[in-house]
């Protein structure tokens, strides 16, 4: 299937799963759950373009999501911000925010792969970790978005464009970058790019002596990679309405994001959603029939599993039996 | 103007918490420096070491100190077969990069979140004569329960280091960090002595997460800000040295502490982090690397 086709095929299981949603489930829970599991697909995807393609791990997703969760959060305080200096600007609409965020998230991502992508991978994954801790306590030390205590962010009571509950245009916009990120990172497989990712994961140095520009090549995904995670957190202001350091950093995000691709299998786009959808789903089954500490457990205890026992993950399992 | 007394008790309580931070970083100088095994889990099995000191001193009356001696031989068992596991599912297949790290990541979430599950999120702590107390030397306050975990974290770190200098086993195991190869030629097994050696790795963390409810009270979620900490130290510090880490981890206490004395200890943890990203991009090979 070439990509344009892809893209129009997965627009269109998209619309059919926003016809049917909107005519058989009323319920309003079922697209909070809905949005959360959505939004791990964008997650591990993004993680995936990094982590699955180029081999390098990423463990600061929750830097990279909070990024883009706090950039909306900023967005929304600037109106009123210029209005005490006489400059009256319309709010921010949601998917400028969802652009902004993705933009920011990109050039840190660019950032921390420029400082660190020349030494060996794992050197990268624990700056990784650091740039988390770091960008949280810069966060939590800001007084505008709120610091420690953190910030409410009301949302609008009606949606726009679609009309009825705010959570429904949420979900809407979710779905569409799951589309777009799903489109690209499948593009990707089938690219150039993607054949010089899958040399550098297979050996870096060989890949760099054949004339593959490593290093450009760790940057663009490193920049994909974290602006599809800011992305993806940029309407989180809006569905948790009150938006705090510990729960925009949370390590389950962390967490999520690598044991979902790792637990779907990280060779191709489908081992994300697989894993998100299955663990996703799991995770807001559980939380709901047993508990919230419990539904984040399965997680870890289901990537310790998979990386010793089946490291080519579900979608692995199938093609080996083909 | 900075008062002179403040300053001076700021960088003499930034050498005691240097101290202790040598003995959370001396595991991963190991594991990490020698064995290239990156275990981001040691956080955890240091909070293992703390909740291992609470839950016996509540029952048994008895000094958390001696329960981090008692658990060491505990610890290294663990360790061992946390290296067995890692070397059947990772190293024998040539995946260790990747899948390994995710391993150890796993680990430390796992065991964070069990503790939540057992413990809840209480900060828990222990009781001991020299927690409370502090001794005055002119105008320095030395608050013994840092005083004390400093300096037998110094004594624990110049034994390691005489071990691996002077003993048959020490020897081998810097042998194996430098070529695990040559080691196999000389008919030593690299994997029997790499598992003795992250057996000692975690061990250390007994002592380590004793001292560490010793200096504060200790909660599950408080191991992540230690990995960055510890990685930093070992990095700074040349990866493979204990004068270089020791050196590293005393400069990163110190100038923790004088920022959290004058800019408010809401910006101590960025402190690690950014030195260790400015060493990694600047001098990845530390500070006594050459």
């Amino acid at each position: 299937m070439r990509t344009g086709t892809f893209l129009i095929a997965a627009a269109l299981v998209g619309l059919a799963i926003v016809v049917l949603t909107r005519i058989f489930f009323t319920n309003e829970y079922f697209f909070f759950a809905a949005y959360v599991v959505l939004q791990y697909i964008v997650l591990s995807t993004a993680w995936n373009i990094l982590g699955g393609y180029t081999g390098y791990i990423n463990f600061g997703t929750g830097a990279f999501f909070a990024i883009g969760a706090y950039s909306s959060a900023v967005l929304h305080k600037l109106p009123a911000l210029l209005k005490t200096f006489d400059i009256l600007i319309p709010a921010v609409p949601l998917p400028v925010m969802i652009v902004v965020g993705g933009i920011v998230s990109g050039i840190v991502g660019l950032g921390t792969g420029y400082l660190t992508l020349r030494l060996r991978g794992v050197f990268f994954s624990i700056a990784t970790l650091a740039l988390a801790v770091v960008v949280q306590t810069l966060i939590t030390n800001w007084d505008f978005v709120g610091g420690a205590r953190g910030a409410y962010v009301l949302r609008p009571r009606v949606a726009p464009l679609i009309g009825g509950e705010y959570v429904q245009y949420l979900f809407l916009l979710m779905l569409g970058m799951c589309v777009i990120v799903l489109a690209t990172a499948r593009a990707i497989e089938r690219s150039a790019l993607g054949y010089g990712f899958a040399a550098i994961r297979d050996d870096e140095a060989a890949a760099e002596a054949s004339g593959v520009p490593t290093l450009r090549l760790k940057l663009i995904a490193t920049t994909l990679s974290g602006g599809f995670m800011g992305m993806a957190g940029a309407p989180l202001p809006y569905y948790v309405t009150y938006l705090d350091p510990t729960s925009g950093f949370s390590l389950n995000y962390a967490v999520n994001a690598i044991a979902m691709p790792l637990i779907g299998g990280t060779g191709s786009w489908l081992g994300p959603v697989v894993g998100a959808v299955l663990v996703g789903g799991l995770q807001e089954y559980l939380r709901v029939t047993i508990s919230s500490a419990v539904n984040v457990l399965v997680a870890g205890v289901l990537m310790v599993a998979f990386v010793i026992a089946a490291p080519q993950g579900i979608v692995g399992l199938f093609q080996r039996k083909r | 103007m900075v008062s002179l007394d403040l300053l001076i008790n700021a960088i003499v309580a930034g050498i005691l918490l240097g101290g202790f931070y040598a003995a959370v970083t001396v595991g991963i100088t190991i594991s990490f420096g020698m064995l290239d095994i990156a275990n981001i889990a040691q956080p955890a099995f240091i909070l293992l070491g703390s909740y291992a000191a609470y839950i016996i001193t509540y029952y048994v009356p008895v000094d958390p100190l001696v329960v981090g001696f008692l658990m060491l031989p505990v610890f290294y068992v663990i360790g061992m077969a946390v290296y067995r596991l890692y070397y059947y599912s990772f190293e024998l297949r040539g995946e260790q990069s990747i899948q390994g790290l995710a391993f150890f990541f796993g680990l430390l979430f796992v065991a964070e979140v069990s503790l939540v599950l057992v413990f809840g999120v209480d900060y828990r702590f222990v009781e001991a004569p020299y927690i409370g107390p502090s001794l005055h030397l002119g105008i320095i306050d030395l608050p013994l329960r840092m005083l004390i975990p400093c300096l037998v974290s110094l004594v624990m770190i110049a034994v390691l280091q005489l071990y691996l200098s002077r003993s048959f086993i020490g020897r081998a195991i810097l042998a194996v960090s430098q070529d695990g190869l040559a080691l196999q030629l000389m008919a030593a097994s690299p994997t029997r002595i790499k598992q003795i050696a992250f057996g000692i790795s975690v061990a250390t963390c007994s002592l380590a997460g004793t001292f560490l409810i010793i200096i504060q009270p200790v909660e599950p979620s408080i191991g992540r800000d230690y990995i960055g900490r510890i990685f930093a130290i070992c990095v700074l510090g040349g990866m493979t040295s204990f004068p270089g880490m020791v050196a590293a981890a005393l400069l990163i206490g110190i100038v923790e502490s004088i920022t959290a004395t004058f800019y408010g200890p809401s910006w101590a943890p960025a402190v690690a982090f950014g030195f260790l990203l400015i060493t990694l991009a600047v001098r990845p090979a530390g500070l006594a690397g050459r």
